[in-house]
């Protein structure tokens, strides 16, 4: 989305020469080989991930259910549904904690922080994108989730009439919702940094204009920054969503996962991510139940490779009607 | 353009190395001598065994140079059946073969007329491991360990817990009993600890698996456990005991004695079990009794499985000098310093060792 934002401006697009080989320059030639060569290379890839998980995955998907009862981890759809469950659930509560958050970052580094301050606050929450997840995973293990164990208590003895916050209340804090604010916290640099990027670009004069008309400046963001910004935000959230869709190291040391499907948040029986169940129980797997971890992993894959298409989709279908053209 | 010569290099590194992958596996499928002279022997289990094997395989290699012992902790299930199909000359597992699944010319990496014989190298007591404020000193019998796992009991000032414990300040606390989420041998021996000394509360077979219907916290692996104990209020798990650090480990009520997960009362019980009837007289696969006097009942006991006669003699010698090893006096002592396992006793190393004897 940024690359099209940021491609040539209009009317320059005239002055450059015809793209195609030159028999003059060999150096085009071989960029466009290369280039083109990446192209493909990346459908190979995906095309050859997919093959390999059908391939490794197809004796539990093809299995005899009695025989994956004894030798697999049980019948193959009822498995997999908690955990592919778990696994946007997980996802979704920790886009709705990131979202306004890295909107709020974004928004203040390109709008409203003095320039001193806008551009190492922008290389913090760069840097935070770097740290491994296996050191969020310590962090959320060891340090969030006994720190949240007060509030989870508070929520459950308060707000327990909502089903959200019902049920006995975790004694170690290794719930769901921990885990969501984990994943939040790891989704927050992507989601920040791409919504900077977008303000960055809203056109300086529709800025000018809205301010000129005697717009204050929230609803000059209201008016200018965040209509032209809206495909990149959401192409933004939408990356994040894929980072915690496939998120595993820190789950699999946080949650306390169980093969079910529930909606509360503060319990000890939380569903477990895919990503996860293949994590925890690949080492010792072996034979069909092997197959049967890798055929999650395709279903893990299938959901992200629709959550993609769907952004996708999204992104261009209101590309044509926002305030960028 | 100038990156592409690395890439080139690195490509053909990394053919190069795939290559000789391929080569060495093909080699020795199951630990042979090469032409060069050097020795390779390749055990594949149970990962309950891993610490102990690392330092088994360090402190073999130190002595006997030429040769190469490559142990990996694929998990029990894949070791027996790595050893099934011969692609291993010795499996680590945390439990022996079945009766069904014993039998000559089953196994391909044995002679034809050849049975495995199942050799317990590896003890670990599991501990019952708690935080609770303020308690320090803890005894559970059978039947309130069992309804705590089972989610039965949910309160730590429960009357079943104040009875074994009248000096205890038991806070009105909720209990989280937090267990692996992983498959493990040591699930499988605590929960079959607990199917056989409170049978009527915890009515599930012993499983790797830990059952679902009991809920619970789950934790990835013993230091997940460990973690989610340490750093919650009122929890009690399971794990080894020699995971257990500042835990408190509570004692386990067998036969109105409460008992500690200590070396000596966890390797007794194979003194007081009794090895499976109807086979050979040098295979040593224990009945675990969990129920004698004066015995730690939550014990995992550990097997090296192996042939009778192997096909190729020279993977038998390697195999018996390697496991002859493990079972003895020095291997036991260097395991319970490296892993905190419980030592086999004297008499226990002697009948190993009388059957490695057998060996060929």
């Amino acid at each position: 989305m940024t690359a099209k934002l940021s491609s040539t401006p209009v009317g320059s697009a005239a002055a450059q020469p015809k793209p195609g080989p030159d028999p003059k320059r060999p150096g085009e030639a071989v960029f466009r080989g290369l280039a083109t060569g990446a192209g493909i290379l990346i459908l190979v890839i995906l095309a050859l991930v997919a093959s390999f998980l059908l391939i490794q995955g197809g004796p539990a998907l093809f299995a005899d259910p009695a025989k994956l009862a004894t030798q697999g981890y049980g019948e193959f759809v009822s498995w997999v549904l908690p955990f592919a469950f778990g696994t946007v659930w997980a996802a979704l509560l920790a886009l709705l904690i990131a979202v306004p958050v890295a909107i709020g970052i974004a928004l203040f580094i390109s709008h409203y922080a003095p320039r001193k301050l806008a551009q190492p606050l922008g290389y913090l929450i760069d840097l935070l994108a770097a740290v491994p997840s296996v050191v969020f995973g310590l962090w959320g293990s060891v340090v969030l989730a006994p720190a949240m164990l007060p509030l989870f208590t508070t929520l459950n003895s308060s707000l327990g009439f909502i089903p959200l916050f019902a049920g006995q209340v975790s004694g170690t804090g290794r719930t769901i919702l921990t885990v969501a604010v984990v994943l939040a916290t790891m989704i927050l640099p992507i989601i920040t940094s791409l919504c900077r990027e977008v303000f960055l670009q809203a056109p300086r004069l529709h800025e000018e204009a809205a301010l000129a008309l005697g717009a204050t400046r929230w609803e000059m963001i209201k008016m200018a920054v965040l209509p032209f910004a809206r495909p990149g935000m959401i192409a933004a959230v939408m990356l994040g969503l894929g980072r915690a869709l496939g998120e595993t190291m820190a789950v699999t040391m946080v949650l306390s996962g169980s093969r079910n499907i529930t909606l509360e948040l503060l319990t000890s029986q939380n569903p477990n991510t895919i990503a996860a169940t293949i994590a925890q129980n690949f080492a010792e797997a072996f034979g069909l139940k092997t197959s049967q971890l890798i055929a999650a992993g395709l279903v893990l894959f299938l959901i992200t490779l629709a959550v993609n298409s769907i952004a996708r989709w999204i992104v261009a279908r209101r590309a044509q009607y926002s305030g960028a053209n | 353009m100038s990156i592409k010569p690395f890439a080139v290099a690195a490509l053909v590194t990394a053919a190069a190395l795939a290559f000789t992958g391929c080569a060495t596996n093909e080699a020795t499928p199951a630990g042979t001598g090469s032409a060069s002279g050097s020795q390779t022997l390749t055990g594949v289990g149970a990962s309950s065994q891993k610490a102990a094997q690392e330092k088994w395989v360090a402190d073999f290699q130190t002595k006997n140079s030429s040769i190469t012992v490559n142990y990996s902790p694929d998990g029990s299930g894949a070791g027996r059946s790595a050893f099934i199909a011969g692609a291993a000359a010795f499996a680590g597992s945390d439990r022996p073969f079945k009766d069904e699944e014993m039998g000559a010319g089953k196994f391909a990496g044995c002679a034809a007329d050849s049975n495995a014989l199942d050799l317990p190298v590896y003890i670990s007591p599991i501990a019952v491991v708690y935080n609770l404020d303020g308690v320090t000193d803890l005894a559970l019998d059978p039947a309130t360990i069992a309804g705590i796992f089972a989610g039965k009991i949910t309160k730590w000032n429960d009357p079943a817990i104040a009875a074994t414990n009248p000096k205890a300040k038991l806070p009105d606390l909720a209990i989280t009993a937090v267990h692996r989420g992983d498959d493990s041998g040591t699930t499988n021996n605590f929960t079959d600890t607990l199917n056989k000394l409170a049978p009527t509360v915890w009515t599930e077979k012993a499983s790797d698996t830990y059952p679902a219907a009991f809920g619970g916290e789950a934790a990835n692996g013993t230091s997940g456990v460990i973690q989610a104990v340490t750093g919650g209020a009122g929890t009690i798990g399971y794990a080894d005991a020699s995971a257990a650090g500042k835990l408190g480990k509570a004692s386990i009520i067998v036969n109105g004695k409460p008992l500690q997960p200590t070396a000596d009362a966890a390797a007794s019980i194979l003194d007081h079990s009794k090895t499976i009837a109807g086979r050979d007289a040098n295979d040593l696969a224990y009945s675990l009794d969990r129920t004698s006097e004066g015995v730690y009942p939550a014990v995992l006991v550990s097997y090296a499985i192996v042939c009778q006669t192997y096909k190729d003699p020279a993977v038998g010698a390697l195999v018996k000098s390697y496991v002859g090893y493990m079972a003895s006096a020095d291997g036991q002592k260097a395991a319970a310093e490296a892993a905190g396992s419980a030592p086999l006793s004297a008499d226990l190393q002697a009948k190993v060792k009388a059957a490695l004897d057998s060996v060929k």
